[in-house]
């Protein structure tokens, strides 16, 4: 199993992460070699065998439907690149 | 006053033979005069002094708990309100977080006083804490090696004695890895045994924060603040926390240690086996029973561990964004160009590579090849430990395969830097908890023991590692230097 250049500019597009062009090749060959590594798991059979998401197999605590929170936006927007009128700002979405 | 033990700095604040302030200041001298190690990533002088202040009213008071006034350091992957908390990386150079971790606040309340933050792997993505924005730290031991990673500005300030204990993080072996390679005590808790509000996330489902300390003794204490159920931590457990100290002196006649045969394979180095070897007979002298145990499905923890951590790394990571926080490129031409050029130009490359890996192995059509098979073969990891868990009170083995290696000596491989945490990696995926003391020395470079508990047996970890500190000096060993 190895993946190619093509191959990593997709999955670099989908986890929306700039990749220099000259860096394309390095990365197909590091993670090829990443993906063999793990396709070690293949030797072992794992039918019928229950996936394991918490390490104490506990499920979401709920709680109560209640305002614990205060609003804090001036303060978090105080950290942000830019912002305008208490909105956070990019660049022009539709036209 | 840097080689005293914490209980010996609270009882010299009591009896007034030196100031948290005086202390402080100290520390704060020693991490300038040592800054070359580059262990600290933010050092906070002037608030650890206002700090230190307040806690010598606390002391005068009367009432104050054991680490009021004594001056700890936080890896900085921990938010620190007011105070910039990068976690390695270019992406949060900028970030000043808006709230505390539950973990700091805990330390607030207690009155310990904050030096700094930390040097870290990016993200605590390493072995080595070559992946820092900030540079790599250096290893007080061989200052030409790595201290190991993620947590090395934390297992570094602690050997140098730029701080008497500290915070470290671990999701594959963060603690314990760095804290073997420097010669220092830490412990991995159990899955939702600290709080990770605040605590940035890489792997959710394997982080956990913990003590990294010069002994067990002193471990004990920092784990005592730490630890609690925090409901704003949804995978926090609701248990309650026992006294850390209480037990530390239990006698260990009849302790069953069981040994993984697949610890001791072939392949470990005859000099790491024959110092491991030489720790686990004092537990015999001690009065500890050995025995050896199977655990077959050990080999494919780095497997499942890289398939699992890299896909939590992929969705976890997605929050950075150039919008909200942290790091925004110059301009952009349009939203996606925001997020990738941010995005591209923040990440260091083994962030980048975790990404890429996460975002194959959760991609449609090869999710259930990648990611349930590895949280399957995780089950039969957890299975192993359970059954050898059942046999033997704890396991020991080695922490690492050698000693602190170069700087740069595997930089340009990252699979052989992975194979580093190949002792460690398993009991993440178990959600156990585990430590690293130290054990002896190689060509003058620290070993770690391993030692690995059942779920909340934090209490007899620490009275396992101050047992053989009672009766070796191996964490008193001070490298030369930093006397």
């Amino acid at each position: 199993m190895s993946l190619t250049a093509n191959d990593v500019k997709k999955i670099a597009h989908l986890a929306r992460l700039g990749i220099a062009e000259q860096d394309v090749e390095h990365y197909a060959k590091d993670l090829s070699g990443v993906l063999e590594l793990m396709t070690r798991m293949d030797q072992l059979n794992t039918d019928g065998v229950t996936p394991m998401a918490h390490p104490l197999d506990q499920i979401q605590r709920l709680r109560e439907d209640a305002v614990t929170e205060i609003d804090q936006r001036d303060h978090f927007q105080t950290i942000a690149p830019q912002t305008e009128a208490g909105l956070y700002l990019v660049p022009k979405v539709i036209d | 006053m840097h080689k005293k033990t914490l209980g010996e700095l609270a009882a010299g604040l009591r009896s007034k033979e030196f100031s948290s302030v005086e202390l402080t200041q100290h520390f704060l001298d020693r991490i300038k005069q040592h800054q070359d190690l580059n262990a600290f990533i933010t050092v906070s002088a002037d608030s650890a002094l206002q700090q230190a202040q307040a806690a010598c009213q606390l002391l005068a008071a009367g009432n104050a708990g054991p680490l009021a006034g004594i001056p700890i350091a936080q890896k900085d992957i921990f938010c620190t309100l007011g105070t910039k908390t990068s976690c390695g990386s270019k992406m949060l150079d900028n970030f000043i977080a808006p709230y505390d971790a539950t973990v700091v606040e805990h330390f607030n309340r207690a009155g310990a006083v904050m030096l700094g933050k930390l040097n870290m792997d990016e993200f605590a993505m390493g072995s080595s804490n070559e992946n820092s924005f900030y540079g790599p730290v250096r290893n007080p031991w061989a200052t030409d090696c790595v201290p190991g990673g993620s947590s090395g500005g934390s297992a570094a300030a602690v050997a140098a004695r730029l701080a008497p204990a500290v915070t470290g993080t671990d999701t594959g072996g963060s603690i314990r890895q760095p804290a073997a390679l420097c010669g220092v005590t830490g412990l991995k808790p159990t899955y939702g045994r600290v709080s990770r509000y605040g605590m940035i996330a890489y792997a959710s489902s394997l982080d956990q924060g913990g003590p990294m300390a010069r002994s067990a003794a002193d471990a004990a204490l920092l784990l005592q603040t730490m630890a609690g159920f925090d409901p704003k931590d949804s995978t926090s457990v609701d248990q309650a926390v026992p006294d850390y100290s209480a037990g530390l002196n239990d006698s260990l006649q009849g302790l069953k240690i069981g040994l993984p045969k697949q610890f001791f394979s072939t392949e470990l180095d005859s000099q790491m086996a024959a110092t491991i070897q030489a720790a686990i007979a004092e537990y015999q002298k001690l009065g500890a029973e050995v025995k050896e145990v199977d655990m077959p499905n050990l080999n494919l923890a780095i497997p499942a561990y890289y398939v699992i951590a890299s896909a939590e790394c992929s969705s976890n990571l997605s929050r950075y964004d150039g919008v909200r926080f942290g790091y925004r490129c110059q301009n952009p031409e349009d939203l996606t160009d925001l997020y990738t050029r941010s995005r591209g130009e923040a990440f260091g490359a083994e962030v980048k590579r975790r990404i890429l890996m996460g975002t194959y192995a959760l991609s449609a059509g090869y999710y259930d090849a990648y990611y349930l098979k590895a949280q399957q073969v995780r089950r039969l990891i957890s299975e192993d430990f359970k059954r050898a868990l059942s046999e033997v009170d704890v396991l020991m083995g080695p922490v690492t395969p050698s000693t602190a290696f170069k700087i740069g000596e595997k930089t340009s491989d990252p699979i052989q830097m992975y194979l580093e945490d190949i002792y460690t990696i398993a009991i993440n995926l178990a959600g156990l908890p585990a430590m690293s003391i130290p054990a002896g020395f190689i060509d003058g470079k620290p070993v770690g023991l391993h030692v690995i508990g059942n779920y909340f047996s934090e209490a007899k970890l620490l009275n396992v590692g101050h047992r053989y500190q009672q009766v070796t000096d191996w964490h008193l060993q001070i490298p030369k230097g930093f006397e």
